[in-house]
């Protein structure tokens, strides 16, 4: 009976497009395009192809203003799965970030499980290794009992895929707050080593050869999650669950070895994912490239169901398969492979000349496209949206910062920051996901960046995701400016040069001008640091509709940043190192207390503006930085954020179980503002009391302010001009246990 | 002088064999060999290790070291490892005391000694019936215990609940030794921990005196 429904075609019509996300312009311009009206299986593959989450038409012609060039890009952004930066050596790194917001909304374990999954893939599938995870997570407050339930289980979730897959996840950033109560963020980046020449491209080229599906079989999972990622959060949603994938980390390492192999052996003309609208994506992207098509017939494709429909198999999100476009006479080359590896290599079709892409079912002729009328960058839509000023920045500008009360407890002041949820240590995350395994990793999470060793050369690399939502919310140009600013400082702090950025642009739904205001003046933003900080954008993904009935997200444009280490004995950790060194503080405080942690928590309001950032200042910064970490005079450097200084400083002690005496702190204005105020372009750093003068005058020759603020102890006892007495020991143990305690876990 | 033959065995689930291959080829220069698990024999080799990963497991034909599952489920090892008491997967670095220096794993090791090694498992809560753990003990096949760094045994160093802090046994003829925690990722100097090396450096050393003639 099942089996007859799913074959039984609904008739296609205007109302029936509409239920697919489609406009009804898009459905007229499908009508023209076709010249008739499109058959069922064609309509859910212009639907999915035109959604936002694949088309990008809503954010492509702004992410076109981006710096996409840079000496070290071997691809163009967007052109193949994932940028590819030169590291030297004859090696090059993939990387890119990817989310899985709606996915994990509804299933929070799977959704961020396949997450993780999807964006390996994007990186093997270009013949890299996958060498590192990270991800970049934001919920509600854990106060909510759904986000105790969703912030555990994506967790989990991403654990246990990187973990069995046999990645290290080596870096991350979790915050909490409101806005995310139903929409939580779940982004996930990978990144991949790979030598030059062995890069595989995503390309369906050569007449006659060969259209294979390699991995799992298909089948009804995931149906249309590329056009769930479109929309916004609902009641609705929960019903949406099916277009939740399910992943299965053994298979994707065997699909992992099994695609490298292939590569290696050179039997692989393209290759492409099958993650978003599955062979649907794959097909046509990969045609498009060379402006060829593909014929394709569908009774071969292993399936996992009986009775699955053209359309069903057209769209099935299922994990762990790739498509490939393999010469004939490799065909059992590439078999012998995947079978010693136990997964399906199937030939489904073949290339054609002509610039279609035709599916085939139980001999009938199920759709024709063109595949150059589906893809961003050839006929899919391209809107440039209105925009508007938002309201709220009325009100948030309102905010007089005198107004604030004068703290009488200073200390007190210090703990409740530390034990903030969006302040105090990840360690119950990041303890359950596995940063060590391939041998590699020299700084794993709890730092400022993880930092990775490059096998077989002196370099490592430096990762870092990061986004501060609430400044980007308070002033979206200056905050996106400020997110990637700080993902470079973060990566400078270890002795990494920033070379590129991956972004992942979180947002509400773009057709509200407010949002797409929020967007437009974000990516301007980036753009303007990515400039100045020669880190150019080598590709990521846009996330729209982040919103629940309650409202939207905050703007918040994650940023991944890569960066390189030429002297893997260099490397510098966040953590005080030595009682007695000299405790010196790079850059300028002002006391900007404009949305922070701070603020928050004094008042339960996002309010003011977002910090100051010169990009020319923060330049010279990160240049003194690297210049100071390369002559050895630096024993930790760690970057000041959320929480200011007081708590850049603590964080300082807590890894090696130091003290501090912070003696000689200028403090021009308000004690509270100087202390945990959020000024953008400072970095802590310790040092030698014999290198001192020299930071010194190199700080001055850049035209950095630098000062000796105080010195490391050995007792691990922390004061701070006199404002704030407190024991190491009993900070950290209320760091590492807020968020146990906030889970319900600790005691 | 001829290297020593390490074949780590690579099997569906399997994803520490690199931290294998680098632990022997690169840490301790000897030769290491991978072996899929449908290879029909093990070749020539004279360790054989089955590298960390997830219960999927297939064979194991003889002396060997790790995957304590596998070993535990083939009947090499007695005992089972169920879930981690919290429930939840664990990646740290713990303290281990060393039980059993007498052993051709651990003799480069003092009895007493505390070593700091990384654990990362969902499943490695050891447990077995009160008369094994009387056997194991009686036969001095208990090598590692979870401890504190003063060597002190505690519920709170235990990261998985497994019985009797028991980290890693040996069998009655002294030739597989299966362990949860990760020695071979405690051997690089540049990774910054290296307490895991005298384990490889006793097998190595146990093997070359083996392959000599008396």
């Amino acid at each position: 009976m099942n089996q007859l429904v799913s074959i039984i075609e609904p008739e296609v019509t205007l109302q029936l497009a509409l239920e697919h996300g489609l406009t009804e312009d898009e459905y007229e311009r499908i009508l023209s395009i076709l010249g008739r009206v499109p058959t069922y299986t064609e309509l859910g593959i212009y639907s999915v192809m035109w959604s936002e989450h694949c088309s990008y038409k809503n954010s492509i012609a702004v992410l076109k203003t981006l710096p996409r060039s840079g000496k070290r890009l071997l691809v163009g952004a967007g052109e193949e799965n994932a940028g590819l930066v030169d590291i030297g050596d004859g090696l090059a790194i993939a990387f890119k970030i990817e989310s899985h917001n709606h996915p994990s909304a509804v299933e929070p374990y799977q959704g961020a499980a396949t997450g993780v999954g999807g964006i390996l893939r994007d990186i093997f599938t270009m013949g890299a290794r996958p060498i590192a995870a990270l991800n970049s997570l934001r919920f509600g407050e854990l106060s909510n009992d759904r986000v105790k339930y969703l912030f555990k289980r994506v967790v989990k979730g991403i654990g246990d895929y990187g973990n069995s897959f046999g990645v290290p996840t080596v870096a991350g950033e979790i915050y909490f707050d409101k806005c995310y109560t139903g929409n939580p963020l779940v982004n996930a980046m990978a990144v991949g080593i790979v030598e030059h020449g062995r890069v595989a491209k995503a390309i369906a080229k050569g007449t006659g050869n060969l259209v294979m599906i390699v991995g799992s079989s298909t089948g009804r999972d995931g149906i249309h999650g590329a056009t769930f990622a479109s929309e916004e959060i609902s009641e609705a949603s929960e019903a949406k669950r099916p277009s939740v994938q399910v992943g299965d980390p053994f298979t994707e390492k065997l699909l992992l070895e099994a695609t490298l192999e292939a590569i290696r052996a050179g039997y692989v003309v393209g290759i492409q994912d099958m993650g978003a609208a599955g062979l649907t994506c794959s097909s046509t992207e990969m045609s498009a490239k060379d402006n060829s098509g593909m014929s394709i017939n569908l009774d071969k494709v292993p399936l996992r169901e009986e009775g699955m429909s053209s359309y069903e198999i057209m769209l099935s999100e299922s994990q762990e398969r790739m498509l490939v476009v393999v010469e004939k006479k490799h065909e059992n080359d590439i078999k012998k492979i995947f079978d010693k590896w136990d997964l399906h290599a199937v030939t489904i079709g073949e290339v054609t000349s002509s610039p279609k892409v035709s599916i085939f079912q139980n001999g009938e002729l199920k759709g024709e496209v063109l595949a150059e009328t589906l893809v961003l960058g050839g006929g899919a839509p391209v809107y440039i949206r209105e925009t508007k000023e938002p309201e709220y920045l009325k009100r948030t500008r309102s905010f007089k910062p005198n107004n604030v009360p004068v703290p009488s407890d200073y200390a007190k002041v210090l703990l409740s920051l530390l034990a903030s949820p969006n302040i105090a240590s990840k360690r119950w995350a990041y303890q359950q996901y596995d940063p060590l395994i391939r041998s590699n990793t020299i700084v794993g999470p709890g730092s400022d960046a993880a930092v990775i060793r490059i096998e077989g050369t002196n370099k490592a690399i430096a990762l870092k995701t990061d986004c501060n939502s609430r400044y980007v919310y308070l002033n979206p140009r200056r905050g996106g400016q400020i997110t990637v600013a700080e993902s470079a400082r973060n990566v400078v702090c270890t002795g990494a040069k920033p070379l590129a950025i991956t972004n992942c642009l979180n947002f509400g739904n773009p057709y509200d001008p407010e949002i797409y205001w929020q967007f437009k003046e974000a990516v301007a933003g980036i753009g303007e640091a990515c400039n100045v900080l020669e880190t150019p954008v080598t590709g990521g993904n846009v996330s729209f509709y982040n919103e629940d009935p309650e409202g939207a997200v905050y703007p918040t444009p994650v940023i991944g940043m890569l960066g390189l280490i030429e002297d893997h004995t260099k490397v510098t950790q966040s953590g005080f190192k030595n009682a007695g060194d000299d405790i010196i503080l790079l850059g300028e405080t002002r006391g900007e207390i404009g949305g922070s942690e701070y603020l928050y928590q004094v008042t339960g309001e996002i309010f003011g503006d977002a910090p100051s950032l010169d990009l020319n200042y923060e330049k010279s910064l990160q240049t003194l930085c690297l210049e100071l970490i390369a002559q050895g005079r630096v024993q930790s450097a760690h970057d000041c954020s959320e929480g200011g200084l007081a708590v850049a400083v603590a964080e300082c002690c807590f890894q090696n179980e130091l003290g501090a005496i912070i003696h000689d702190l200028e403090v021009t204005y308000r004690p509270d503002f100087v202390l945990f105020g959020e000024d953008q372009s400072r970095v802590i750093i310790s040092a030698k009391p014999a290198d001192s003068q020299a930071i010194l005058e190199l700080s001055q020759g850049h035209g950095i302010k630098a000062k000796v603020i105080g010195r490391v102890t050995e007792k691990p006892f922390l004061n701070v001009i006199d404002k704030i007495e407190l024991d190491i020991l009993q900070a950290k143990g209320i760091y590492e246990k807020a968020i146990p305690v906030a889970v319900g876990e600790g005691e | 002088m001829s290297k020593v033959k390490f074949g780590i065995v690579v099997f569906p689930g399997s994803n520490r064999e690199s931290d294998a291959r680098h632990m022997a080829e690169d840490i301790l220069g000897q030769q290491a060999r991978m072996i899929w698990h449908k290879d029909s024999s093990l070749g020539d080799v004279d360790v054989v290790i089955l590298p960390g990963g997830f219960s999927y497991g297939d064979y194991l034909r003889c002396g060997a070291i790790a995957k304590f599952s596998i070993l535990t489920e083939a009947g090499l090892l007695p005992g089972v490892l169920l879930r981690n008491s919290s429930l939840k997967f664990v990646c740290k670095f713990i303290h281990l005391r060393v039980e059993n220096a007498e052993t051709r794993f651990t003799s480069k090791y003092a009895k007493g000694d505390v070593l700091e090694i990384p654990v990362a498992h969902g499943d490695g809560n050891y447990f077995t019936d009160a008369d094994t753990l009387k056997r194991l003990d009686d036969n001095n096949q208990v090598v590692f215990r979870y401890c504190e760094p003063s060597g002190e045994l505690t519920a709170s160093s235990n990261p998985n609940g497994s019985i009797s802090n028991i980290a890693g046994i040996i069998n009655e003829r002294g030739n597989v030794f299966g362990l949860m925690p990760h020695p071979e990722d405690a051997v690089d100097p540049v990774l910054g921990h290296t307490d895991g090396r005298k384990l490889f450096d006793s097998i190595v050393e146990n093997v070359i005196h083996q392959l000599q003639p008396a």
